[in-house]
């Protein structure tokens, strides 16, 4: 029987991109599950984020284009200024309606998108960051089976958001980079 | 929401969106589902319903109650010169090209309310095509046409628009388009004088006219492949041999049928011409 097809969705804000970067290093070229990397960015602007992510990780980067399907050994990076979700086939579809707790990109739509589809096979995962976003999502992850994850605020160059995850599902794992780097590398299969 | 909930909550709108097609015409078979499920979502929690039986019963009593319904789960979020460089590029490399015929067609499909449209009125009227071009604005939704047509924005956005004007490539005083108002802006209405607003469904209505550029940005993310694939037929269908397409950032027709008809004039921008 094929496995079920599994997906981490990673969040993050104020620090979080170099959070991200430190998980994702560490990940190999054919890492089996997509991974989907949602970070609060300036909007109208022109990021070369993308291209950063894709020369320092040895996995494939792209920022996600509409209807883009989920593949293993790829990170899908959330494109500003839209809302990226899930669909049933397990590709992404984009969405410029309002923001969500003043972002878009907002965590949260992702987190509860990925938690309706992947349901139980869902890791979520929320890093540094000055904004409370994501925690709604993580529960929704969390409360459908999935594994939620936080930061441990003593490490996150900002707590707010991590903390905020961690009150409102007291039940998520609090780990720091190295650890959540080494619990990835757990669900790696070969 | 727990995930059990969730595979009724969807049943239950599947069987809605039949009944819809079937009691106001308006098909959402082939809109995305990730999207059309969130948005059922949001209306429920504004209206306070509590279950899309709820809303079934109120749709199919009240039929201004399925406008709002209808205005809400479409998305009408839209803003000026969004995206400075696709503007910029309208202007530089299809402008000059288009600005070779004596009378220019161009359709604005899902136009919502009008702030795309707006920012092309004032792009043509700067490279002085505004007088021999004839703009057809089409959404699904009547009630923003009718907002589309006032021009009339909140003034909290104006800052972030006049960045974004000159970003485009403005070449005057962004306020000497609009007066200023409690809180909102009006654009002159000599900008739209030249517009012909209608409904249009793009999901089930065909072809009306044919143009030299069809601009349709962010309207297809929210449908299915399938659909996706129909409209941009139907825009092969509506534009003259060598007209342009826009799309938006993150739209593509290269997995389309119709990719083979088409060169990418800016592969960034997202606006590609037809090549015969």
């Amino acid at each position: 029987m094929e496995p079920r097809l599994k997906l981490v969705a990673i969040g993050g804000s104020w620090g979080g991109i170099k959070a991200s970067l430190s998980i994702l290093e560490g990940l190999p070229a054919d890492y089996s599950i997509p991974i989907l990397l949602v970070l609060h960015r300036l909007r109208n602007q022109e990021g070369n984020l993308q291209e950063l992510l894709d020369k320092k990780l040895r996995l494939r980067v792209l920022e996600v284009e509409d209807k883009e399907p989920l593949l293993p050994g790829h990170v899908y990076l959330a494109p500003s200024n839209y809302h990226v979700l899930i669909e049933r086939d397990h590709t992404c579809s984009l969405d410029d309606s309002e923001l969500e707790n003043y972002s878009r990109p907002a965590i949260d739509v992702t987190f509860t998108s990925a938690a309706d589809v992947f349901a139980e096979n869902t890791v979520g995962v929320l890093l540094s960051g000055a904004s409370k976003d994501g925690s709604s999502g993580l529960s929704y992850i969390f409360d459908n089976g999935g594994i939620a994850i936080a930061q441990d605020p003593a490490e996150a160059e900002v707590a707010v958001m991590p903390q905020a995850a961690i009150d409102r599902v007291p039940g998520c794992k609090v780990m720091n980079v190295a650890r959540i780097k080494e619990f990835l590398l757990s669900l790696h299969e070969h | 929401m727990k995930l059990e909930y969730e595979k009724l909550f969807e049943q239950e709108v599947e069987a809605l969106i039949e009944e819809i097609h079937t009691q106001y015409g308006y098909d959402f078979s082939g809109y995305a589902r990730a999207s059309v499920y969130r948005r059922i979502k949001r209306f429920l929690g504004q209206k306070h319903l509590q279950s899309v039986d709820a809303l079934r019963e109120k749709l199919f009593s009240d039929s201004f109650f399925f406008e709002n319904f209808l205005q809400e789960v479409t998305v009408n979020v839209t803003e000026m010169f969004r995206d400075p460089t696709f503007f910029l590029s309208l202007r530089e490399n299809v402008l000059p090209i288009l600005s070779t015929y004596p009378f220019i067609k161009i359709w604005d499909a899902g136009c919502s309310t009008g702030e795309e449209l707006f920012s092309l009125a004032i792009l043509l009227e700067e490279e002085g095509l505004l007088g021999r071009t004839k703009i057809y604005a089409t959404d699904i939704n009547q009630k923003v046409l009718m907002q589309a047509k006032e021009g009339i924005f909140s003034a909290s956005n104006m800052a972030a628009y006049t960045s974004a004007y000159y970003a485009a490539g403005g070449k005057r005083e962004f306020s000497s388009y609009y007066t200023s108002n409690y809180g909102s802006v009006k654009f002159s209405s000599q900008l739209v004088k030249n517009v012909v607003f209608y409904p249009h469904n793009l999901a089930t209505d065909s072809s009306f006219n044919e143009f030299h550029l069809i601009i349709c940005r962010n309207v297809l993310i929210y449908f299915n492949r399938q659909l996706q694939d129909r409209v941009l037929r139907l825009f092969d269908e509506s534009l003259v041999s060598l007209g342009y397409l826009g799309l938006g950032k993150k739209e593509t027709l290269i997995m389309s049928s119709i990719s083979g008809n088409y060169v990418a004039v800016d592969k960034n921008n997202r606006i590609y011409r037809k090549t015969n």
